[in-house]
C-alpha cells in the first residue's frame, strides 16, 4: 500500500525538502550570531555605548559598519524566527495567531530595514 | 474528540531544573526580541545625529531603563550560553541525562560570571575611545 497521495504519485516528485528550512535557518542563523554578538556586545562595553562622537566615529568606519549590518540581519531573522515559534506553540485562536504572525514580521523586516539605514546613513554620509 | 488520548505533557514529569533552563532560554528570547527593537532605536537615533542621540541616551539612563538594561544584557549572556548548548544538542552531542544537567549546570555557572564581568565592565573600568 503505497501513503502517497494520487496528486503525489502524478506529480512525480519527492519531497522539496524544505519542511525543515525553519528548523535549518534558526541554526544558521544562531551560528552567525555568536561571534557578531560577541563582537557587538564587547564593543559596546568596551566603550560604555558613549559619546555620541565615539559611537558615530566608530560604525562609520568600514568594517565596524560591515559587521554590525550582518549583526542586524541575523539577529532580525532569528528573532522573527524565534518569536513566530512561540506565537504558534501558544496562541491557539486563528485570527490571533493570524494576526500575531503577520504582525510580528511586520516589525521584524521594519526594524531590520531600520537598522540596515542607519548602519548604512552613519557608513556613507 | 475530548475523550482522545494525550501525550505525555508537562504536568506528568517529576520536575528538573533542566526543564527551567528550557523555559527560561524561551522566555529570553522572546525579552532579546524587544532588546533588538531597542537597539535598532538606537541605532536610529545615532543615525539622526547629535541631538537625537542625546534625547536616546538621556532615556536610556534613566534608573528604569538601566534596569532594563542590565536585564537584558543577562538575557543575552543566558540565552548566548544557552544557545550553544543547545547547538551541540543539535549536532548530537551531551544529550545523555547526566551530561545535560551538567552542561546545564556549567550555562548556569558561565552566565553568572560573565554577568559579573559585565557589571565590572561597565562600572569600574574606564571606556575605550577610538
Amino acid at each position: 500500500m503505497s501513503l502517497r497521495t494520487p496528486l503525489g504519485r502524478v506529480l512525480g516528485r519527492g519531497s522539496a525538502g524544505d519542511g525543515v528550512g525553519h528548523w535549518w535557518e534558526q541554526r544558521v542563523t544562531a551560528i552567525a550570531l555568536i561571534p557578531l554578538s560577541a563582537w557587538f556586545a564587547v564593543s559596546l562595553v568596551r566603550r560604555h555605548a558613549g559619546k555620541f562622537e565615539d559611537m558615530q566615529a566608530w560604525l562609520s568606519q568600514p568594517w565596524p559598519a560591515l559587521l554590525a549590518l550582518l549583526l542586524v540581519v541575523a539577529l532580525a531573522w532569528h528573532s522573527k524566527l524565534g518569536v513566530q515559534v512561540v506565537i504558534e506553540d501558544y496562541i491557539h485562536a486563528k485570527g490571533a495567531k493570524t494576526t500575531l504572525l503577520v504582525l510580528s514580521t511586520f516589525l521584524h523586516f521594519a526594524a531590520a530595514f531600520t537598522g540596515i539605514f542607519a548602519i548604512l546613513r552613519l557608513a556613507l554620509a | 474528540m475530548n475523550q482522545r488520548p494525550l501525550s505525555p505533557h508537562l504536568g506528568i514529569y517529576k520536575f528538573a531544573y533542566t526543564m527551567a533552563l528550557s523555559i527560561l532560554h524561551r522566555i529570553m528570547g522572546v525579552a532579546l526580541s524587544v532588546g533588538f527593537l531597542v537597539l535598532v532605536w538606537w541605532l536610529f537615533a545615532l543615525a539622526k545625529g547629535p541631538a537625537a542621540y542625546a534625547e536616546a541616551v538621556e532615556v536610556l539612563r534613566s534608573g528604569f531603563f538601566k534596569l532594563l538594561l542590565a536585564g537584558w544584557a543577562l538575557a543575552f549572556i543566558y540565552h548566548f550560553c544557552n544557545g550553544i548548548r543547545h547547538l551541540l544538542w543539535d549536532a548530537g552531542a551531551g544529550l545523555e541525562r547526566r551530561e545535560a544537567r551538567r552542561s546545564g549546570a556549567l550555562v548556569v555557572v558561565a552566565t553568572f560570571v560573565l554577568f559579573a564581568l559585565f557589571i565590572w565592565a561597565v562600572y569600574f573600568a574606564t571606556p575605550v575611545m577610538e
